[in-house]
């Protein structure tokens, strides 16, 4: 939500560096040190991580302090949500077990420097996806397992069915994020007119939806089903199909670790393929002997995909088997099984209309 | 004639007898009323206006956490009624706020050291218990290891070494208080001391460092701790992450205390250290028998705002990924299958009734201390 004022906190770790480097007095000394810390870092991060992660025995994944289906510990502390299934796909990958992973939660504030500082292994935030997070932050993102965007929720008895439909609309927004900009850069090319019903924080945006001081609610889709769950009269709103603006949200590694960048690459699109090629969690054991060839290379029953990425040769299934294909994970976190109900939309696999893609395996 | 004929004695030999309390010293209810709450008619209207107010506030608190809460049942319930607390939410998610993640099978060790400081916090605070100073040796020297023994665990002993990545909840927030109070005020006290020393070197470090630590945000240091510090430092000289924010926490409120404890030094009259030394007492001793019993008693109020800043300010961890029990409260509100209208308004309610039970617990225990403690200085 506070995207806007993210850069500063995100060049955090470079800046402190830099100012290091600018320092004038007891330069010899300061340089020695500097020099010491930036030896230090390239030997935190450019180490293989795939390696660490193997001799610790665990994966340490950062992820969402705290958002509904996303990533938030059940009654009994475990670690549960969308995100943190894609870690523990991971753990399943490299370690073979979907249990071994160690979350660390992240602010949005601090999720890209503990990664840069070798804190954690992975960041699996909803963090989005942009050219300059994935140039300047010394990240890169892995994929994107969840399309965002901002959207529009009204009340079902208003009959409206699209979002060209809101001329006039008053619309209950967190003041201060990208959402208000959004809202104009939309209703301006639109030529439609609105008028905000601003507040400084999300728990009172819903509230004055639900209360009725307003027509709409918007936000990232992603956190409108969860806003609507804390309603009173929950079932009587709906979210508008159309997004108005692009928030990939995906995995991010380190810089200048390419296999593991593969690794945490290829883990999540071999979940979108097993969806695709109809593997489950259920049947993945029946489908090892399949006569489909896409699949037997996915499995391992045929090529080396296991071997070149330097996991063993069941990743893909104990990924599957463990954690599950997209579209389980998907349904059993944020869609139709859980108690957010969200619509697959842009999520879909590439040929039911959505935009969920994996490349060949072969 | 005798002598006592002559002068009568100037003092009685027996007491007189009591005089019934002339007309309207002692007032009646009706009088103390009008006297006390109704003298002008401005102070009248502030009576009632206040009185209304304060019924109100009253009427809308008890309302919403007892008269239209709900007790039993589940979120249906808890959407069904949007006017009053959710205490079933709390209920299902106690355990949680409480331990955090800690593993199930093991939680009996948080419930043990719990315990067992509450036994020792006691003995050591009520003060007609026998033998105080063996409670302050056990609690002080053999209470941190057994709670380290029991909270992470000794493969070798059959405790199961639990990650610090799992704790959570109340156990955080007590640890980080606990921890901060038992070594701030010790440490405190040697800053102070060091502070008013005449020993140049000394001096200055303690000047250093006491500035430097109250002229940096917590936050700040909190996040270079856990986020900037591997950075620099290789993997195996990094404590653990619960580690560095406990130090952290020590560190700073270390150097608040010794201000407070300061202030405490320079209101000790300089005949005290004149006299002492006269004496040819060490300074050690004066300081240990003299000064610092004299200086710590006045500064008791400063000390125990101190402590409850503190406690409060141990919620700040949660910035930098610890789940301590405001955090876990937070947590526990967004969980989906409770979400409701009322969800967050009880969950904060509840956060806030804890924190004021510590809190007040506290503040009324230091106010005992002082009653305890005023000897000649009471006006």
């Amino acid at each position: 939500m506070t995207r806007m004022n993210l850069t500063n906190n995100e060049a955090c770790a470079t800046l402190v560096l830099h100012k290091k480097i600018r320092g004038t007095k007891m330069q010899a000394i300061l340089k020695g040190l500097v020099g010491a810390a930036v030896g230090l870092v390239v030997s935190n991060a450019s180490a293989a991580t795939i390696e660490d992660v193997k001799k610790n025995g665990v994966l340490t994944c950062g992820t969402n302090s705290a958002t509904a289906g996303f990533s938030l510990p059940d009654n009994e502390g475990k670690w549960t949500g969308f995100v943190v299934d894609y870690c523990r796909a991971v753990a399943a990958a490299v370690l073979g077990d979907a249990q071994k992973v160690r979350f660390i939660p992240l602010t949005p504030k601090d999720r890209f420097t503990a990664l840069q500082s070798g804190e954690i292994d992975i960041l699996a935030h909803n963090a989005t996806w942009t050219s300059s997070r994935d140039t300047s932050l010394g990240i890169l993102f892995a994929g994107t397992y969840f399309y965002d965007g901002q959207g529009f929720m009204v009340r079902k008895a208003e009959n409206i069915g699209s979002a060209k439909d809101l001329d006039g609309a008053s619309i209950c927004v967190t003041q201060g994020t990208t959402t208000e900009l959004n809202l104009a850069d939309y209703f301006r090319s639109h030529s439609m007119s609105y008028s905000t019903v601003g507040f400084a924080d999300e728990e009172a945006v819903v509230k004055a939806y639900d209360e009725g001081r307003c027509d709409v609610l918007s936000a990232d889709t992603s956190t409108l089903n969860a806003s609507r769950q804390r309603m009173a009269k929950a079932d009587d709103s709906v979210v508008l199909p159309e997004l108005i603006s692009k928030e990939p949200l995906g995995p991010a590694v380190r810089q200048g670790d390419d296999h593991w960048l593969n690794v945490a690459k290829w883990t999540l699109l071999v979940m979108v393929a097993a969806e695709e090629l109809g593997i489950t969690s259920q049947n993945v054991d029946e489908m090892k002997s399949s006569d489909n060839p896409n699949i037997r290379r996915l499995l391992g029953a045929e090529g080396s995909l296991g071997k070149d990425l330097g996991l063993g040769d069941t990743w893909s299934v104990d990924v599957i088997k463990q954690v599950g294909n997209y579209g389980e994970v998907f349904d059993r976190n944020i869609g139709k099984a859980s108690p957010l109900k969200m619509e697959r939309g842009l999520n879909a696999l590439w040929n039911q209309g959505g935009l969920q893609y994996a490349p060949p395996i072969r | 004639m005798s002598d006592q004929s002559l002068h009568p004695p100037l003092v009685n030999s027996s007491l007189l007898p009591p005089m019934a309390p002339p007309c309207g010293i002692r007032p009646s209810p009706a009088t103390w009323i009008r006297k006390n709450l109704f003298s002008t008619p401005f102070s009248g209207v502030l009576t009632i206006c206040f009185t209304v107010l304060a019924a109100w506030l009253l009427h809308q608190f008890v309302s919403f956490a007892v008269l239209d809460a709900v007790w039993a049942g589940g979120q249906e319930e808890c959407r069904a009624n949007p006017d009053g607390a959710c205490w079933p939410f709390i209920v299902e998610k106690f355990d949680y706020l409480r331990y955090g993640a800690y593993p199930l099978s093991e939680r009996w060790r948080v419930d043990l050291t719990l315990a067992i400081g509450a036994v020792l916090i006691v003995w050591l605070l009520w003060k007609r218990a026998p033998r105080r100073n063996l409670a302050a040796l056990l609690f002080f020297i053999v209470y941190p290891v057994v709670a380290f023994v029991l909270l992470r665990g000794v493969a070798s002993l059959n405790l199961p070494v639990i990650d610090t990545v799992l704790w959570g909840g109340l156990l955080i927030t007590l640890l980080m208080s606990v921890v901060g109070i038992v070594f701030s005020l010790p440490i405190g006290v040697l800053l102070a001391l060091g502070r008013r020393s005449e020993l140049p070197l000394v001096r200055a470090v303690c000047v250093i460092f006491i500035e430097v630590v109250r002229g940096v945000p917590f936050i700040t240091v909190l996040f270079m701790a856990n986020f900037m510090m591997p950075l620099f430092v290789p993997d195996y000289l990094t404590p653990d992450r619960l580690l560095r924010p406990l130090i952290a926490i020590a560190l700073f409120s270390s150097a608040y205390m010794a201000e407070v404890v300061r202030a405490g030094l320079q209101a000790i009259p300089k005949g005290q250290y004149e006299a002492a030394k006269a004496l040819g007492v060490s300074y050690f001793t004066m300081m240990r028998l003299i000064i610092l019993p004299q200086a710590l008693t006045i500064v008791i109020p400063g000390i125990v705002s101190t402590f409850i800043g503190l406690f409060k300010d141990t919620t700040l961890v949660a910035i930098v990924g610890i789940a301590d029990f405001l955090r876990a409260v937070e947590t526990a509100r967004v969980d989906p299958n409770w979400a409701g209208p009322t969800i967050s308004s009880t969950g904060y309610l509840f956060a806030g009734l804890v924190y004021w039970i510590f809190c007040f617990g506290m503040s009324r225990y230091s106010q005992s201390m002082e009653r305890e403690l005023a000897r000649g200085h009471k006006s």
